[in-house]
């Protein structure tokens, strides 16, 4: 059989990459399947965390937004207007957080084995995906409980899901590139989360922004992301604001696609630095 | 016929090449391969987003009062050439066994082979699979079971799903859990552990395997198995292996060919008899004493090396001691982690022919870990008199927890020769030869009379 000669000279690394990650695909869902695996080892209620979570910071929000604050939710009930935004944004949260501390997890495989570095971070937003689906679940429990029934905008939901994806993923990228190399992005993530989960329309609407500052919101790319996902879900009560949602889907492209160069162009030393 | 000549000629050459292009799996060219050390935070490769913020800041004020800052940064940075103009050829099927002390480049070479880190300069063909086995378990979870880290690891290996589920009974067989192999591997002893370990990737099927101290741990008889593997693996199936180790004696039974490395250049290229004794012969600290220089880059942070000496009976160190005088080894480690390790010391003692003569390990008599709290630590290896004749030996120490993890190791820093000053036996000339040769009190009875063995 013809073997591929393989070369290596300073700088070469990029020369097969994106086939190497497509050979690599089997040791990509290996590692994404053990840390779904490892995720709930010894714990005593296990996947059920999964369920409790999003459901009693739903709850909260609720409460706290719906019923004490009475903010408005469009004649839509608001637990499902907060699972609607719950969706996208604990899948950006999870991954964000998952991912940032991935390459420094595994520095044991960096160090020690070659293969394409992004599928490491990549793993982790998979395995936030395991989540979202389970959130999904609720979510459609909450619909049937309070006979909600979305129209046919609903097929256009994965279209968002792709950007809700390529958002986790490129944020995911750089700060795993950059906890590599600067450890105190281990204490800037968790302040990112909580931080945009008040900055993001998770709890409220968008439509409780003034208008004059409606645009600028968007520069928020979760804000579009949120927005779509309730347009897709919860229908009409959720115009969206078409301007500000192509200013945050132009945000996205651009921390996806910077995410993968920066990343790329860090990969090669990751190994010495880690 | 000059046409036809010279046709034929071109014919040849172009046999000669593609011949060679077919057995040649490995052309490494001018490989070198250069780190940048930093002397200020020398502890941590990362850096802290402060330091940075904090050096620009320190660079700005110099600029600001015309100081140029070229200088400072050389200051703090130096460069270091770990691998430096190395170039060779590797052809199919051969057994390459590469040796040189700590920091030589063996392990750098190993790592730009198989892809994990750039060369700085130079390039290198490779025709096939590689695959390496740096370290045993890697990318082993604790949490997971047997069954589960087979297909893990295997992955992590670079098999594919259907090639561990065709190899699975095998693996299984050779590394004999079957019983535990639904049990997580954090209740496996390290032995199962390591077992286990090597049975997945002595079932992988690369065209170029890379070994490297696999071997320093596991139990004697697996050790075995191991090698027997291995010589399988490439004598029979043509597949070429590269294999780093300090155990000379399974360097030359299982290599056609060694490299010796010495300080990132590659010194000497030969059979393994002939590199073998350059490298034990050659190079050696003799003094009896050798201090970490602390400018290696070390395996990890928890625990270091500091110093090893050779102290004659006298109490003096000594490189050179007396057959006839007992002598000991002194270890100083210091360890730096939160808390305390669990860990085992061992010094091994290898004759000038790359022969072990011992191995003698901090458990040898209290049967548990050693437990190592933050300071400093001093060990003392006796090692009674008459024991090893004259010659020259080599010492390795490796500070480790057996089948997780290695904190350091020095290999062959620090050597002694034993001088011979006529013990008892000399006075007879009694040929007494041997890897060592201890004074043993005999018990002699005697009864006057005549003994009939057959009636006892």
């Amino acid at each position: 059989m013809e073997q591929p000669e393989i070369l290596i000279k300073p700088g070469m690394g990029a020369l097969h990459y994106w086939r190497d990650i497509w050979r690599y695909r089997e040791l990509f869902f290996f590692l994404a399947w053990r840390d779904i695996l490892v995720r709930y080892k010894q714990t005593a209620i296990g996947i059920a965390w999964s369920v409790l979570r999003p459901l009693l910071t739903m709850i909260v929000f609720t409460i706290v937004f719906g019923k004490l604050a009475k903010l408005p939710s469009n004649g839509v009930p608001y637990p499902i207007m907060v699972f609607a935004a719950m969706l996208p944004w604990q899948f950006f949260a999870n991954s964000l957080t998952e991912s940032s501390n991935s390459l420094i997890d595994n520095s044991n495989l960096l160090t020690k084995v070659y293969f394409p570095r992004l599928i490491v971070p990549a793993g982790s937003v998979i395995v936030s995906m395991v989540d979202f689906l389970i959130s999904g679940v609720i979510l459609c429990g909450l619909m049937v409980w309070y006979r909600f029934v979305p129209d046919m905008r609903v097929l256009l939901l994965p279209a968002f899901f792709m950007m809700a994806f390529m958002a986790s993923l490129g944020a995911g990228l750089w700060l795993s590139a950059l906890n590599v190399k600067y450890r105190d992005f281990r204490y800037v993530v968790p302040f990112l989360v909580q931080f945009g989960l008040y900055i993001s329309p998770v709890g409220f609407s968008s439509a409780i922004v003034p208008q004059k500052w409606r645009f600028l919101y968007f520069l928020n790319p979760m804000v579009g992301v949120i927005d779509g996902f309730r347009w897709a879900l919860l229908g009409d009560a959720f115009p969206v604001n078409w301007p500000g949602f192509a200013l945050s889907s132009i945000l996205v492209v651009l921390m996806f696609a910077g995410g993968v160069f920066y990343f790329r162009r860090m990969e090669r030393s990751f190994a010495d630095v880690v | 016929m000059p046409a036809a000549c010279s046709i034929s000629a071109v014919w040849n050459a172009a046999l000669r090449t593609w011949c060679n292009r077919m057995s040649t799996v490995i052309t490494v060219e001018n490989l070198g391969k250069k780190y940048l050390l930093r002397h200020q935070s020398a502890q941590q490769p990362y850096m802290a987003l402060r330091d940075v913020l904090s050096d620009g800041v320190r660079n700005l004020g110099r600029k600001l009062l015309g100081r140029g800052d070229a200088s400072a940064r050389s200051a703090e940075q130096e460069e270091f050439w770990a691998l430096r103009d190395v170039s060779f050829e590797v052809r199919q099927g051969d057994r390459i066994g590469i040796i040189g002390r700590n920091g030589a480049g063996k392990s750098t070479l190993l790592k730009i082979l198989s892809r994990i880190t750039e060369p700085t300069t130079g390039s290198v063909r490779l025709k096939g699979r590689v695959a390496s086995l740096l370290e045993v378990g890697t990318g082993f979870h604790p949490e997971l079971t047997g069954r589960e880290n087979i297909f893990l690891n295997g992955a992590i290996l670079g098999m594919g799903r259907a090639e561990i589920k065709k190899k699975f009974d095998e693996i299984v067989d050779f590394a004999e859990i079957e019983r535990f192999l639904d049990t997580p591997v954090k209740r496996y002893s390290s032995g199962m552990y390591v077992r286990l370990a090597f049975a997945v990737a002595a079932h992988l099927e690369p065209e170029i395997l890379i070994v490297d101290e696999v071997l320093a741990v596991g139990d004697a008889q697996f050790q075995k198995k191991c090698l027997g593997k291995m010589e399988d693996v490439s004598a029979k199936e043509g597949r070429t292996v590269l294999f780093v180790s300090h155990n000379m004696g399974a360097i030359k039974n299982i290599c056609s060919r060694t490299l010796l490395f010495s300080s990132g250049m590659l010194a000497l290229d030969n059979v393994p008899d002939v590199t073998i004794s350059e490298y034990m012969s050659s190079g050696f600290c003799q003094n009896g004493i050798w201090v970490n220089p602390g400018d290696n880059i070390i395996v990890c942070n928890k625990m270091r090396i500091d110093s090893i000496k050779i102290i004659n009976s006298a109490g003096h160190i000594s490189g050179d001691i007396k057959s006839t005088a007992n002598f000991s080894i002194h270890i100083q480690i210091t360890v730096n982690d939160n808390g305390c390790l669990d860990a085992q010391i061992a010094v091994r003692v290898t004759n000038q022919d790359g022969i072990p003569v011992f191995t003698t390990t901090s458990t040898d008599f209290t049967r548990k870990l050693t437990n190592m709290r933050n300071g400093t630590h001093k060990l003392k290896v006796p090692v009674p008199a008459d024991f090893l004749p004259p010659g020259k030996y080599s010492i390795i120490v490796a500070a480790m927890k057996p089948g997780e993890e290695l904190y350091d190791h020095v290999v062959d820093e620090i050597c002694f020769v034993i001088n011979d000053a006529g013990n008892h036996s000399t006075l007879f000339n009694d040929g007494r030869i041997g890897v060592v040769t201890p004074l043993i009190r005999w018990d002699h009875l005697f009864e006057q009379g005549i003994t009939n063995e057959r009636n006892i």
